[in-house]
C-alpha cells in the first residue's frame, strides 16, 4: 500500500477544469453529430477557460501566502495564480478567435487540445520543482505541436508542426539536461530546497550547478523566444493556423516568463549576479535580432513573430533587473502583451478569411477603411507594441525601464529605448499599409460582396482593444495584482 | 475640473465622431462645434483667472499609479494658459478651414484634429512628468495620420522623417525621466526637487530641441512643413512646435538649473545660428510655404534665446513671441492654403499678380506679412524687443545678430507678398481665381484680429505671462512648488497600506532612493 502525499485539490482546480473540458471536448468530437462539432467543441472549451479564470481569481484570493503542495511539486500561491489568470483569458480569447477558423476534420479535437495545453501551461505557472516543471513544458508543448500542424491540409501547417516539435524538444532536453545536473549538483529537486543546499554546501560558483544553470536557461530562451534560441519562432508563427499563433504568443509566453522568473529567484539567489548579466545579454540579442529582422519582414505573421521576439526582449528586462518592481513589470507587460497579440492575430485572421491568402503587407493596403474597427483595433494594436501611450504597451515598457534603472541598469533603459526607435519603423510600417497606401495600389478582396461579419472575431478584437486601453488607465489596480503575486517570489 | 473639461472634451468629442455614423457635413459641423466651445471655455478660464497669483490654478489631482508617485494632475500657470489659449484659437481655425475645404474621410479627420487638440491642451496643462510624456506622445499619433493620409505628394517621406526625429527625442526623454523621477520617488513637477544631472537634462532638452525644432535638430521640418494638409501645417508650427516651449520652462529650465547654466551659451548660440540661419533660408526659398517653414525655424531660434537669457524680459518676450508667433504662422499657412487652392501650386515662379482684383486676399497677406516682420508697434515687434533686449543682458552679440535677422525677416517677408500679390500674373494665376470668400475670411480675420488686439496691449501677455510679472522669481522657485504643499497629500513616499483587522499596515514598496540612502 502506497500512501500518496496529500493533495490541495482546490488549488489544482483551473488544471483540473480544463482537462475535464478536453476530455469532453474529446467526447464530443465521437458522439456529437458532425454538423455541431464546432459548436459544441468551442463552446465546451470556452467553458472550461471561464471555469479556470474563475478558479484562478479564487485561488489568487484565498491564497495570500504562498505555500508548497503535493509534497512540495508545486507552489500554491498568487504568482501563479496570476500566470494561470493571464493564460486562462489569452485560451478564452483564443476559444473566439478560433470559431470562425475552417478546421475542416479535426474541430472536436482542436479544442479539446487548445484547453489542454491551457491546462499545462496554467499547471507550469505553479511547478515548484524540476520534475512538475519538465512535466508542464512537456504537457502544453506536445498539445501544441499537434496544434500547430492539425491543418493537415496545408503543407506550411505541416512544416510548422514538425520545425516546432524538433525544435522544441531540443529545447526541452536542454532543459532537462540542466535539471539533472542542477540535481546531480545540489541533490535536490525542489526550488527552494536547491537554493538550500547551494547555500549550506557552499556551491556557488559549481560547475555543474553553473552548467546546469546555464542549460536551463537555454531551455527558457526557447520557450519564450528570446534570440538566439528564436529560430522557430517565424517560421512556426508563419505556419500554424492563426488562432494558434495568437495563442501561442500570448499564452506560452506568459508561462514561460512566469516559471523563469521563479526559478531563478527562488532557485538560483546565489548565482544572481551570473543569470542577471545572462538574462542582459538574452535581451540585447532579443532587441536586436527581433527588431531587426521585423524591419525586412513582408509576411505580417513573420513580422509580429519578429516583433514577438523583440517583446520577449523587452520582458526579459525585467527578469534581469532581479528586483521585486521588475517581476511586477514583466507580470503587469504581459498583460497587454497578450491581448495586443492575440488582438493583432484577430486581425490577421480575418483578413486572411477574406482574401484567402497569406497577409502581407503589401495586402493589408487599405484594409483599415474598409473594416473601420478591425482596422483601428490594428493600429492600435501596433502602437502599443511600440510602446505610445494610451496603450498598456505603454506602461509596460515604463515599468519594465523603472525596474533596470531601480537595479542600477540605466544603460539597459537606453538599450530599450533604441530598440523602441527602430521598432517604430516596422510598426508604424503596418499602420502605413492600412490606411496611407495611394489608392492605385489598393489590392481590394476578392469580389463576392462585403466579407463576413465575423461577429465572434470582431468581439474578441474588441476585448483587446478594452485590454489593451484599459492597462493604461487602471495601473493602480492591476499593478497591486501584479504587486501581490510578485510578494510571492523570495527577492 | 476645468482644465480636466478642457483637455477630454475634444477627446470625447473625437471617440464620439468617429463612433456615431455622421455624415461628412455633420461630422465637421460637429467638430467645429466642439472647438469652439473650447475657445469658449478657455475664455471662461480667461476670465476666472487670477493673474496675480504665481499659484497654480483650476488644478486637479487625482492618484495614477500610487505605488510609483505617479498621478494626474493638472492645472495652469498664467503662461500655460496664454499657450492653452493660443492651441484652441488655432485649432478651431484649422478645424473650420478643413470642415470649409471639405477634407476627404471626414470623420477619421475631424476626430484626429480633436484628439490632437486634447494632447496640446494636456501638455500645456500636466503638472506630472509622466502625464507629460503621455501627452507629448499622444500628439505625434493624429499627426502622424493626418500628415500620412492627407498630406500631399512625398508625404510617407515626410512622416517617416517626422516621426523617427520626434520619436527618437521623445524616447530619450523617457530614459530621462525614468531615472529622474526614480530618483525623486515621485513624478509630480511640483514635488520634484531640482537636478544637477548633465545627461537627464540632455534627455530632456534634446527632445524639446527637436520638437521646437531648433538648429540644427531641423531635418524633419521642411519636408513635414510642405506635405501636411495646410491647416496641419498650421498646427505643427502654431501650436505643436509651442509644446516645447513649455516643456523648456517648465522642466528643462526650472528643474535643471545648474545644467542650464552650463550649457547656456552653447544653446545661445545654437538658437542666434538658428534665427539667422533660418531667415537666410526663408529668403532663398523657393515657394510660399518654404519660407513660412524656415521663418518659422527662425522664430523659435528666437523664443529660445528668450528662453536661456533667464531674466524677466527673456521669459516674458518668450511667451509673448509664442503666441505671436503661433496666431502668425498659422495664419500665414491658411493664406498660403487658400493661394495654393486657387493656383495649385505655392511656387514663387508661378504665383505672382494675385493683388490685382482680390483686395481681401492682398488685405491680409500684406497684414500678415507686416505682422511677421514685426514691424514697429505690432505685437510680434513687442516680442522681439523684449526677447533681445533680455538676450543682451547675456551677452551684446546675441542682440546685434538677432537685431540682424530682423532685418532678414523684413526681407523674406516682403519677398513673399511681392512674389505672391505684385510683379506680372504668373503662369498659374487665372483671372477666374476669385478673392476670398466669406468663410475663409472668417478663418484668417479671427487670427489676424487676436494679433492686432496684442499689438495694441502686448501687456496683456508680457506682463500677465508669471503671475505678478516675476518671471525669474516664478521659474528658480518652480513655479511656486509650494502652492500645492498646501493641499492634503498622504506622504511624500508611495506607501502600500492594507486595512487590517488591528488598523491599518503600510509598507513602503518603493523607496525612493534618496531616502533609502539617507
Amino acid at each position: 500500500m502506497i500512501h500518496g502525499p496529500h493533495v490541495d485539490w482546490f488549488a489544482l482546480s483551473p488544471e483540473l477544469a480544463l482537462l475535464a473540458a478536453a476530455a469532453v471536448a474529446l467526447l464530443g468530437a465521437v458522439l456529437v453529430p458532425r454538423s455541431w462539432r464546432t459548436p459544441f467543441g468551442a463552446g465546451v472549451a470556452a467553458a472550461g477557460f471561464v471555469a479556470a479564470f474563475a478558479f484562478g481569481a479564487v485561488l489568487f484570493a484565498r491564497s495570500p501566502h504562498g505555500e508548497a503542495i503535493v509534497a512540495g511539486a508545486m507552489a500554491r500561491d498568487r504568482f501563479g495564480a496570476l500566470a494561470g489568470l493571464i493564460v486562462a483569458a489569452a485560451g478564452l480569447l483564443a476559444v473566439g478567435l478560433s470559431y470562425g477558423e475552417r478546421i475542416r476534420e479535426h474541430s472536436g479535437e482542436y479544442y479539446a487540445l487548445l484547453a489542454a495545453a491551457g491546462g499545462g501551461m496554467i499547471f507550469l505557472g505553479f511547478a515548484d520543482n524540476l520534475m512538475t516543471l519538465f512535466l508542464g513544458l512537456e504537457w502544453f508543448s506536445i498539445a501544441l505541436y499537434i496544434l500547430c500542424a492539425i491543418d493537415g491540409d496545408r503543407e506550411r501547417s505541416l512544416e510548422a508542426g514538425l520545425k516546432y516539435l524538433v525544435v522544441g524538444s531540443f529545447g526541452s532536453a536542454i532543459l532537462l539536461f540542466g535539471s539533472a545536473l542542477v540535481y546531480g549538483a545540489t541533490g535536490k529537486i525542489g526550488f527552494e530546497q536547491i537554493a538550500a543546499a547551494t547555500a549550506a554546501q557552499h556551491l556557488k560558483g559549481d560547475a555543474l550547478l553553473v552548467g546546469g544553470l546555464a542549460m536551463l536557461l537555454v531551455g527558457f530562451g526557447f520557450k519564450t523566444s528570446a534570440a538566439p534560441f528564436h529560430m522557430w519562432t517565424p517560421d512556426v508563427y508563419e505556419g500554424a493556423p492563426t488562432p494558434v499563433t495568437g495563442f501561442m504568443s500570448a499564452a506560452t509566453k506568459t508561462a514561460a516568463l512566469a516559471v523563469m522568473l521563479r526559478v531563478l529567484v527562488t532557485a538560483f539567489p546565489a548565482e544572481k549576479q551570473l543569470w542577471t548579466i545572462t538574462v542582459a545579454v538574452l535581451v540585447c540579442a532579443s532587441l536586436a535580432v527581433g527588431n531587426f529582422a521585423a524591419l525586412a519582414q513582408a509576411n505580417i505573421k513573420r513580422l509580429l513573430a519578429y516583433s514577438s521576439v523583440s517583446q520577449a526582449g523587452f520582458m526579459l528586462i525585467g527578469v534581469a533587473a532581479a528586483n521585486r518592481l521588475g517581476a511586477e513589470a514583466v507580470l503587469y507587460y504581459l498583460i497587454p502583451y497578450g491581448a495586443m497579440s492575440l488582438g493583432a492575430f484577430a486581425v490577421v485572421a480575418a483578413r486572411e478569411r477574406e482574401l484567402d491568402a497569406a497577409v502581407t503587407l503589401d495586402n493589408l493596403a487599405g484594409f483599415g477603411w474598409e473594416r473601420p474597427l478591425l482596422g483601428a483595433s490594428m493600429a492600435t494594436f501596433m502602437l502599443g507594441f511600440a510602446g505610445f501611450p494610451l496603450t498598456g504597451g505603454f506602461m509596460g515598457k515604463f515599468l519594465v525601464f523603472s525596474a533596470a534603472d531601480e537595479r542600477g541598469w540605466w544603460w539597459l533603459t537606453v538599450v530599450g529605448v533604441l530598440a523602441t526607435a527602430l521598432s517604430l519603423y516596422y510598426y508604424l510600417g503596418v499602420v502605413r499599409a492600412m490606411y496611407m497606401r495611394p489608392s492605385e495600389e489598393l489590392q481590394l478582396a476578392a469580389v463576392g460582396g462585403s466579407p463576413p461579419r465575423e461577429l465572434m472575431l470582431q468581439t474578441v478584437a474588441t476585448a483587446c482593444l478594452v485590454i489593451t486601453v484599459a492597462s493604461f488607465v487602471f495601473v493602480q489596480p492591476l499593478l497591486d495584482l501584479c504587486q501581490k503575486a510578485a510578494a510571492a517570489l523570495p527577492y | 475640473m476645468l482644465t480636466t473639461v478642457l483637455i477630454f472634451l475634444p477627446i470625447a468629442a473625437a471617440l464620439a465622431i468617429w463612433i456615431l455614423p455622421l455624415s461628412r457635413y455633420a461630422a465637421g459641423s460637429f467638430a467645429l462645434l466642439v472647438s469652439l466651445v473650447e475657445v469658449g471655455l478657455w475664455i471662461d478660464a480667461l476670465l476666472r483667472f487670477d493673474f496675480g497669483s504665481p499659484k497654480l490654478q483650476f488644478a486637479q489631482q487625482t492618484d495614477w499609479i500610487s505605488s510609483l508617485g505617479v498621478s494626474y494632475s493638472v492645472g495652469l500657470y498664467a503662461f500655460s494658459l496664454w499657450l492653452a489659449g493660443l492651441s484652441v484659437v488655432v485649432m478651431a481655425a484649422a478645424v473650420a478651414y478643413a470642415f470649409w475645404a471639405g477634407r476627404e474621410r471626414a470623420r477619421a479627420y475631424f476626430g484626429l484634429m480633436l484628439f490632437l487638440t486634447g494632447a496640446v491642451i494636456g501638455v500645456f496643462s500636466s503638472q506630472d512628468l509622466l502625464l507629460f510624456y503621455a501627452f507629448f506622445e499622444m500628439m505625434l499619433i493624429p499627426l502622424y495620420v493626418l500628415v500620412g493620409v492627407w498630406g500631399g505628394p512625398g508625404r510617407r517621406a515626410a512622416t517617416i522623417k517626422l516621426v523617427i526625429y520626434t520619436m527618437v527625442g521623445s524616447l530619450l526623454m523617457l530614459a530621462a525621466l525614468v531615472v529622474y523621477g526614480l530618483d525623486e520617488g515621485t513624478f509630480d513637477l511640483n514635488r520634484m526637487q531640482p537636478s544637477n544631472n548633465t545627461w537627464i537634462f540632455l534627455g530632456f532638452a534634446v527632445a524639446f530641441a527637436i520638437k521646437a525644432p531648433l538648429f540644427p535638430l531641423h531635418g524633419w521640418l521642411p519636408d513635414a512643413y510642405r506635405k501636411a494638409p495646410p491647416e496641419v501645417a498650421a498646427v505643427l508650427s502654431g501650436v505643436v512646435s509651442k509644446t516645447a516651449v513649455y516643456g523648456f520652462l517648465r522642466i528643462a529650465i526650472a528643474k535643471f538649473p545648474e545644467p542650464v547654466h552650463d550649457f547656456r551659451v552653447p544653446i545661445l548660440v545654437l538658437a542666434t545660428i538658428g534665427l539667422l540661419y533660418g531667415s537666410l533660408l526663408a529668403f532663398r526659398s523657393p515657394d510660399v510655404r518654404g519660407v513660412i517653414a524656415y521663418s518659422s525655424l527662425a522664430q523659435m531660434g528666437l523664443i529660445t534665446l528668450g528662453l536661456f537669457a533667464a531674466n524677466d524680459l527673456g521669459f516674458d518676450g518668450a511667451i509673448l513671441q509664442s503666441v505671436n508667433h503661433g496666431l502668425v504662422s498659422a495664419a500665414l499657412f491658411l493664406l498660403a492654403a487658400m493661394v495654393e487652392r486657387r493656383t495649385s501650386t505655392g511656387e514663387f515662379d508661378r504665383l505672382g499678380g494675385m493683388a490685382r482684383g482680390r483686395p481681401l486676399l492682398a488685405t491680409l497677406l500684406i497684414t500678415a506679412g507686416v505682422l511677421t516682420l514685426a514691424v514697429p508697434f505690432s505685437a510680434n515687434f513687442a516680442g522681439e524687443f523684449l526677447v533681445l533686449a533680455g538676450v543682451f543682458q547675456q551677452g551684446w552679440a546675441y542682440g546685434a545678430l538677432g537685431a540682424l535677422a530682423m532685418v532678414l525677416a523684413a526681407m523674406y517677408a516682403l519677398r513673399l507678398i511681392s512674389a505672391v500679390l505684385h510683379r506680372e500674373p504668373g503662369v498659374a494665376v487665372s483671372d477666374a481665381a476669385l478673392d476670398l470668400r466669406p468663410a475663409e475670411l472668417g478663418v484668417v480675420v479671427p487670427l489676424v484680429g487676436c494679433l492686432i488686439a496684442l499689438s495694441f496691449w502686448p501687456a496683456a501677455i508680457s506682463g500677465h505671462a508669471f503671475g505678478g510679472n516675476k518671471a525669474t522669481g516664478a521659474v528658480t522657485s518652480q513655479f511656486a512648488a509650494a502652492s500645492l504643499a498646501s493641499q492634503p497629500y498622504p506622504s511624500s513616499l508611495p506607501m502600500n497600506c492594507v486595512i487590517t483587522k488591528t488598523g491599518s499596515r503600510c509598507q513602503q514598496v518603493f523607496p525612493a532612493r534618496k531616502a533609502a540612502s539617507k
